[in-house]
């Protein structure tokens, strides 16, 4: 996979994951293009296309668009089941997962995606494995900041599932 | 909504919250306008500046919020120029949380500073040294998202111990695994895997089904680029399947998607397979068809689950099934068998499936053992074709018709894509006029059909008609003389039409010009009333077309004198003699005077019809494998076409028209002189070959030689006396050289007398088998004599052979001692080759005695035509788009000896600027290498 973009029905771009090198004006310039094509695109209509020399495959989940570029010899339905496998993820995680919670907590959804795809490939597919890592960071972080001001425990609601 | 419901207030945050970055996330998502947003944000800004810069220490949650809170910004699409310092000071902080915001914004944000750099890796050190699994995975997962050459520096000889060590955690494997996969991308060369690549394969047996999944796709990447080395993994992989295969849905428990064990580890087996040719070993052998055929199998049964999860990730898996058994194209009972579930998914509700399924038979097309299968689906794809909603469906659709014509279909799917064309989508018609006009030609059987086939191509999508095709009409009409009367009476009825499109008027001046004669006899179509229907559409062209347009007319001259004065006055009217446009005043100028001095033999000669064009391979396709890529045409054309190479991405662009297929010159008479050719070829007329008539000086021996370098036929020598000329063919390691000695005087030369000689070790390296035709040893005066040498060459060599001459003139013993122009390369035979190929085997040889390269100044004027003619006459392949800076020439080919072939690339850098050239020879010898460079930093 040579990259991830999550982005509203209105076009905003709520999560970017690169694995190949691109400068931030190419891949800006990828986005607002990708942004503009997928969304331009009716319900019914295939998961896939041609762009460029990718593949796209994308999936629209409530107000948000997954989309993933794959190349040539990659497997278009897997990769649509890797971008739900994720959402059941971030799902999991977040209890009914829902965008606001990717906006406010973007950096947990990128620490998952690390845990689940590494380098652009899929390093742990098993649910269980994924959450169990993150769920141990989390307690981690809960160790550690026992210590910290008391405003700051008080926010820090999460027990995961 | 929910979300919307929520939308004011911050979303419950998980494990740690911090309380500051939801606020300012809120006050963003509150902005009305994009105006208060800047505005919001740089009051953050400066806000984190200020806390950054200030003199208390910040603690580490404090750094932690900032640092997030900027990588949020620079999330939204603002630059960020600042905080990387903070970022990198967080590495270090032994809680896990900090360490990873920091790692996060170093991902995301990475800065080529080098004193960061080093910060950033000492801080990876040391967690990859931690022996602490999660701040191992944070170090690695960095390493993994950064991928940068100064990473692969630091970390590629430490991360294959990590993955390979007996004591390194699953999790922390995988993460290894994985991140060594991206420094392979990006550094190939700083990746050694060497003594663990054993190690690395058998994780392939790993207990762990996460980790086999990771290293998967490292050991894929590697047995791409070095498939022995990796070889064994096929027969793990195999049995790894079959134990996927075979086990119950429930077997794999976590690694068990919607009933289906291990979809991903699946596709990646399948995947690795496809690296190799068919298990050798009869038992792994079996042990995979029998895999390939439960793969099959099992997509007959009905689903274990109505989810669409379940029918994807069973279905990605039988798709690379498909992809493996068509790689192997060996087994004809699992191609036709993939064919039919293919032909079933054709018509599934899934639009998915169906683009899949259109897309996978495209390429079972291409196969003997399952094209006829592929064949029965046609009427299925051409309902595709005009039923399916979404526009790259029926791309697909269109594709797969193309693949699956043959003769015995070809009317049928043609005109069903002329049908389509009438509707189909702007994006892609230029690209089916291609493919119609391409199976038009190439499975005519009468050449009617095909020329109504292209008329009505030009009628129907005129705009999206490429020059390429109205050219290939033309030469295909005037080198088959059984379908000119057709051609003529066709174009005359299409161009009845009051409004019809200017590629067709085009076609029809041409057409008209060279064979109205044969259709002038109907009354109907009379000379003038050709003439008159050209002429009416004459003013509503563009100045190209009118160009043409006015060669038609002389050639009615020609054709018809009848129509001699009417077409005189035409000419001589103000709008075309005084023309602002120089290029057409000049015809009319030029065509009138013609008309009226040249005598009629004169003008029949001159507006002779055209001769036929050589045979070559189409320009259209050529064309089409431009736009799509090599992938885009079947199997078949790539090997009738492989001269040609594909180049990738290479969609949307028009590229110039690539060397091997020039376009007919735009003077369609071919009265003025045609472009710069290659090796000029000698004319029929004259055996002496006065191609350059620079030579004809006094320049010393070697001087000759110098000029023959990149090119096989001249004048060799001429003094008072004498003159030789030379032409010369070479093929493979043979060579065939003829030498003309001219007496220039009135008197006869006696015991005229030759000889070649091979001086020093070049008789080992060059062998001159033969002389033919002994010479008389007389040569009367004005006449000219003929001397045939074979040339075979056993081993690259760098001197050149010796050629004495004696003869007495007058009583004068005349004695000449010359160099034949016979040097390396011309025993090349080009190699075209794509951008990729070219540059995968430029390092290949990287060797520093097998480069030779040479800075000099330019001795000629620096023009490319004339750069391209010398380069293309040095043998070699001169390879288009594949050097990133167009200004520069890339060459390929192989020198053929007797003992060997010695690949050789070059490139050839100019600097108009400085005029001054960088020329840079790699081949596979050393010695060829540096006498190339040598003879070429002469040339230019």
């Amino acid at each position: 996979m040579q990259f991830m973009l999550l982005f509203s029905r209105q076009g905003k771009l709520r999560l970017q994951k690169w694995y190949v090198p691109l400068s931030d004006k190419e891949k800006k310039k990828i986005t607002r293009e990708l942004v503009q094509t997928v969304l331009a695109r009716k319900p019914k209509m295939c998961s896939f296309l041609e762009w460029r020399d990718l593949k796209i495959v994308y999936k629209r989940y409530a107000s948000l668009y997954f989309c993933c570029a794959i190349e040539d010899q990659d497997n278009e339905l897997i990769t649509l089941e890797i971008i739900h496998r994720y959402v059941e993820l971030l799902d999991k995680y977040f209890g009914s997962v829902c965008e606001l919670d990717i906006i406010f907590n973007f950096e947990k959804a990128y620490f998952i995606l690390d845990e689940f795809l590494l380098g652009g490939e899929a390093q742990e597919t098993s649910k269980k494995n994924v959450l169990k890592a993150i769920e141990q960071a989390d307690l981690l972080q809960e160790v550690s900041t026992q210590s910290v001001t008391s405003e700051h425990l008080c926010k820090c609601i999460a027990t995961p599932q | 909504e929910e979300a919307e419901k929520r939308a004011n207030m911050p979303a419950v945050s998980k494990g740690d919250g911090m309380r500051g970055l939801a606020v300012f996330i809120s006050d963003i998502r509150n902005c009305k306008s994009k105006e208060a947003e800047i505005k919001r944000i740089n009051k953050e800004l400066a806000n984190i500046r200020s806390k950054f810069k200030g003199d208390k220490a910040l603690d580490g949650y404090s750094k932690k919020k900032y640092v997030c809170k900027l990588l949020f910004i620079f999330l939204l699409g603002h630059d960020i120029d600042f905080g990387h310092m903070e970022a990198v000071n967080l590495l270090s902080s032994n809680k896990y949380t900090e360490k990873q915001i920091g790692y996060l914004f170093i991902s995301v944000l990475v800065n080529s500073n080098s004193e960061l750099i080093r910060l950033i890796n000492n801080a990876i050190k040391n967690d990859l040294s931690s022996r602490n699994p999660t701040f191992m995975c944070l170090a690695l997962h960095c390493i993994a998202n950064v991928g940068s050459r100064e990473m692969a520096e630091a970390f590629a000889g430490e991360i294959p111990r990590i993955l390979v060590a007996g004591d390194t955690m699953d999790s922390v494997k995988q993460s290894a695994a994985l991140c060594l996969l991206r420094l392979y991308k990006t550094s190939p060369d700083l990746v050694l895997m060497g003594e663990w690549t054993s190690r690395v394969v058998h994780l392939l047996n790993d207990q762990h089904m996460g980790v086999v999944t990771a290293a998967i796709s490292l050991i894929t990447c590697l047995s791409q680029k070095n498939p022995d080395e990796f070889k064994t993994c096929v027969s793990l992989a195999v049995s790894r399947l079959s134990r996927i295969v075979s086990s119950a849905s429930t077997d794999l428990q976590d690694y068990t998607y919607y009933f289906v064990p291990a979809p991903w580890l699946s596709c990646k087996l399948l995947r690795l397979l496809q690296c190799y040719p068919p298990p050798e070993d009869g038992a792994v052998k079996g042990r995979l068809v029998e895999c390939l055929e439960t793969i099959l199998n099992k997509a007959q049964e009905p689903p274990k689950s109505k989810k669409v999860q379940h029918s994807n990730a069973k279905n990605a898996i039988l798709f690379e099934a498909i992809s493996l058994i068509i790689h192997y194209d060996s087994e004809p009972n699992l191609l036709v068998r993939a064919c039919n579930q293919l032909g079933q998914f054709l018509q599934h509700r899934e639009t998915n499936l169906r683009y899949l399924a259109l897309e996978s038979m495209c390429t079972l097309a291409s196969s003997e053992f399952s094209h006829e299968a592929v064949k029965t689906h046609i009427e299925t794809v051409i309902n595709a074709l005009k039923t399916e909603r979404d526009v790259s469906v029926r791309q697909r659709a269109a594709d797969l018709l193309y693949a699956m014509c043959d003769r015995s279909n070809a009317k049928q799917i043609v005109a069903e894509m002329l049908s389509y064309l009438e509707t189909a989508d702007y994006s892609i018609r230029e690209e089916m006029v291609l493919k119609v006009a391409i199976l038009a030609e190439k499975y005519a059987v009468d050449y009617s059909w095909y020329v109504d086939t292209i008329l009505n191509l030009i009628r129907i999508a005129g705009d999206y008609v490429s020059e390429e095709v109205w050219y290939r009409v033309i030469q295909i009409v005037i080198n088959r003389d059984d379908v000119q009367g057709y051609a003529a009476k066709t174009v005359f009825e299409a161009l009845q039409a009051p409004a019809c499109h200017e590629n067709m008027v085009k076609v029809g001046g041409y057409i008209l010009g060279e064979f109205g004669n044969l259709i002038a006899g109907d009354p109907r179509s009379s000379p003038l009333v050709q003439f008159n229907l050209l002429h009416s559409k004459f003013h509503l062209c563009s100045v190209p077309t009118r160009a043409l347009l006015l060669s038609a007319y002389i050639k009615f001259i020609n054709l018809f004198p009848e129509t001699k004065s009417t077409i005189q006055e035409v000419l001589r009217s103000d709008s075309q003699i005084r023309n602002s446009d120089v290029e057409l005043q000049q015809r009319a100028v030029e065509y009138l005077k013609l008309s009226s001095i040249a005598s009629t033999d004169v003008l029949a000669t001159v507006l002779e019809e055209m001769p036929p064009f050589p045979e070559r391979e189409s320009s259209i396709l050529a064309k089409l494998k431009k736009k799509k890529g090599p992938g885009a045409v079947s199997v078949n054309e790539l090997e009738e076409g492989k001269r040609e190479g594909g180049e990738l991405n290479g969609g949307g662009e028009r590229g110039g028209d690539s060397s091997s297929t020039p376009s007919p010159s735009a003077d369609l008479l071919g009265l003025r002189a045609g472009p710069p050719v290659t090796a000029a070829a000698p004319s029929a007329g004259s055996l002496l070959v006065d191609v350059f008539s620079e030579a004809v000086k006094q320049p010393s021996p070697t001087a000759f030689l110098r000029l023959f370098v990149c090119k096989n036929n001249g004048v060799l020598f001429e003094n008072q006396l004498l003159q030789i000329g030379i032409k010369s063919e070479y093929r493979q390691n043979l060579g065939r050289m003829y030498l003309f000695y001219g007496n220039k005087t009135s008197v006869q030369f006696v015991t005229f007398t030759t000889t070649v000689t091979c001086p020093g070790e070049l008789q080992s390296h060059i062998l001159h088998i033969h002389t033919w035709n002994s010479l008389e040893p007389l040569i009367e005066g004005g006449a000219q004599v003929q001397q045939v040498i074979n040339i075979e060459c056993l081993t690259d060599f760098s001197d050149a052979p010796l050629l004495n001459i004696k003869f007495r003139y007058g009583g004068a013993l005349q004695n000449l001692t010359l160099k034949l122009p016979v040097t390396i390369n011309k025993f090349f035979q080009p190699t075209e080759m794509a951008s990729h190929d070219f540059f995968q085997r430029w390092k290949q040889l990287s060797l520093p005695q097998q480069e030779a390269q040479k800075i000099f100044k330019a001795n000629h004027a620096m023009d490319t035509e004339v750069l391209k003619a010398k380069l293309l006459g040095l043998g070699m392949a001169l390879l288009e788009n594949v050097d990133p800076n167009p200004e520069n020439f890339v060459c390929a080919g192989v020198i053929q000896t007797k003992a060997q072939q010695v690949g050789s690339l070059l490139r050839l850098e100019p600097n108009a600027q400085a005029q001054m050239y960088r020329l840079t020879v790699r081949s596979s010898k050393d010695t060829v290498s540096k006498r190339l460079c040598e003879l070429l930093a002469e040339q230019f």
